[in-house]
């Protein structure tokens, strides 16, 4: 089953040798809970970039 | 009593006019010279650009806010620096000219113990015919003001789609040797999330067009990020978003002039193209805002304190080596001018050694690739570190004594799209360190374990976080300080 994001891609054109994400990538983008445990990772790994930096 | 005079209120020099009155309080003065009375958070200009903000949602006025904290504010713009003084003024001093209604045209000499200048860029619209929203064909969204006509234009688009007329929308770079093409990899991305929004995605074409030699270069050479058990390249990533939006791009291109809907460029192999538009954003090239600079005789030294692109000498490596010896050591780390050992530049204003991203040139000599970015986080660490310096130098330490260099600090990127809480999405990047240091991380010139990006929510919860922080603590309101750079 082709999935919408994949109509993008055109056969030998420049969209054509790149990867496209899967409906279940997408879905995790939007996923409440999972994206509140990346919200704290990523603003964890954020602030140890910031200190590293001063 | 010393006084230290800061040119320019932007990130970099509010962040380090309000550092060092904090730390030096009522006993020395800081001078601030800047030509807008209000202070804008230009990162959130690109929701302006698109209707979601307001250009009063995205700046405050000034003068109060320095009242508060005992600031000298100054409406005026720098015009040139005089380093000896002069034969009639013993001390060094700048010379300004007023910009507020009260005062307009009017000049005046400001003697300084130490200066900082924090000017930021002259948007370089002339650089390329056509460019620009005064008198040429393409908007910008490098200020609140340029952003808002944007969005009344880009809404004019909008309805005319919604009457059934398809158009064509151009975002990019407007020359060869731009920067910032993170703010309009953030507003292409922004338009394309409107028309989804509005049920009219299928009416428009949008097309990116940039002088990046591949796409996700953003003029820091590229990202390399660990995703899915793989180390990639950001040019993966980013053609893989751009495919998955339906946006096409042309890379590696310089356009050499705008028309009224159409663009024309020369890519790096060589060949020319023109792409029409309805409505194209194209950022400008930079340049330094043409400060002069005199000797004590009223001789012209500009060439001693400036680069040819007009941007302040500080203590990088300027000798033009080619890209192969490049090292992490040729970045500046304490931005104090090697002659005139009072005078500092941080964020846009400093002249950076060299680009990040690898020079390329056309057959036909024409140089295409990024100049070095120097905003946002980069340009606020600066700034707070320079003033650091200069506070212990006015108490007594004979060299700057704090360091801080883009080889050795990080970034942190966020592109967001759409203002609602669920319905909004983001490309979160963390760089470390911004310019890749080949030697210490052998590969991909960064540490993997700090260098990090993916798209979803989160991002777009941080950068709204961002936006309402960063406006909190440069109003300085309570625990300004305690938020970081």
């Amino acid at each position: 089953m082709q999935h919408d994001v994949e109509k993008n891609v055109k056969p030998y054109e420049q969209t054509f040798n790149t990867m496209v994400p899967s409906p279940f990538v997408k879905f995790m983008r939007k996923c409440v809970i999972w994206q509140f445990i990346r919200f704290v990772i990523i603003n964890v790994k954020m602030i140890i970039v910031v200190s590293k930096s001063h | 009593m010393a006084r230290l005079v800061i040119l320019g209120a932007g990130v970099s020099g509010h962040t380090a006019a309000t550092f060092a009155k904090k730390w030096l309080g009522s006993s020395h003065e800081v001078v601030v010279v800047t030509p807008n009375s209000k202070w804008n958070w230009i990162p959130s200009n690109i929701w302006v650009g698109v209707g979601q903000m307001s250009k009063k949602d995205v700046t405050f006025e000034l003068k109060p806010v320095y009242d508060k904290l005992g600031i000298d504010y100054r409406q005026a713009k720098a015009v040139s620096i005089h380093p000896e003084g002069s034969e009639n003024q013993a001390s060094p001093f700048v010379t300004v000219e007023h910009t507020s209604d009260a005062r307009k045209g009017e000049s005046e000499e400001i003697t300084y113990d130490y200066l900082i200048n924090a000017t930021g860029p002259k948007l370089n619209f002339g650089a390329t015919e056509g460019l620009g929203p005064d008198g040429g064909y393409s908007y910008s969204v490098c200020t609140a003001d340029h952003a808002t006509e944007a969005a009344a234009v880009l809404k004019e688009k909008f309805d005319r789609i919604k009457r059934g007329e398809k158009q064509k929308i151009l975002v990019g770079t407007g020359h060869g040797m731009c920067t910032c093409q993170g703010a309009a990899f953030e507003y292409i991305f922004n338009i394309d999330t409107e028309l989804r929004r509005a049920g009219i995605r299928d009416m428009a074409d949008l097309q990116w067009i940039s002088n990046e030699s591949f796409l996700g270069d953003f003029g820091v050479g590229g990202v390399h990020i660990k995703r899915g058990g793989y180390v990639a390249s950001s040019k993966l990533f980013a053609e893989s978003l751009y495919t998955e939006k339906g946006i096409n791009w042309t890379t590696g291109a310089h356009v050499t002039k705008v028309e009224e809907g159409v663009a024309h460029y020369e890519k790096l192999d060589g060949s020319t193209g023109s792409i029409d538009f309805d409505f194209s954003m194209l950022i400008p090239p930079f340049a330094g805002v043409g400060l002069k600079a005199f000797g004590k005789d009223g001789q012209d030294i500009t060439d001693t304190l400036f680069a040819p692109n007009g941007f302040l000498k500080v203590d990088g490596d300027y000798s033009g080596k080619p890209f192969e010896e490049w090292d992490a050591s040729d970045w500046p780390k304490n931005y104090q001018n090697p002659t005139y050992k009072n005078i500092f530049a941080v964020g846009i204003a400093f002249a950076p050694p060299h680009p990040i991203s690898k020079p390329m040139k056309s057959p036909n000599g024409t140089p295409i690739f990024p100049t070095p970015p120097r905003t946002g986080m980069p340009s606020g660490i600066i700034g707070k570190a320079v003033a650091n310096s200069i506070v212990d130098m006015i108490n007594g330490a004979p060299e700057p004594t704090h360091e801080t260099s883009m080889a050795e600090m990080g970034a942190a990127c966020i592109a967001s799209v759409g203002k609602g809480m669920f319905s909004g999405e983001a490309v979160a990047l963390t760089v470390y360190p911004v310019v890749p240091d080949y030697k210490k991380y052998p590969g991909t010139g960064r540490d993997q374990n700090y260098t990090m990006g993916e798209i979803g929510l989160a991002g777009h919860w941080i950068k709204h976080t961002l936006h309402h922080m960063f406006l909190w603590k440069a109003q300085l309101k309570p625990g300004w300080s305690l938020i970081p750079e």
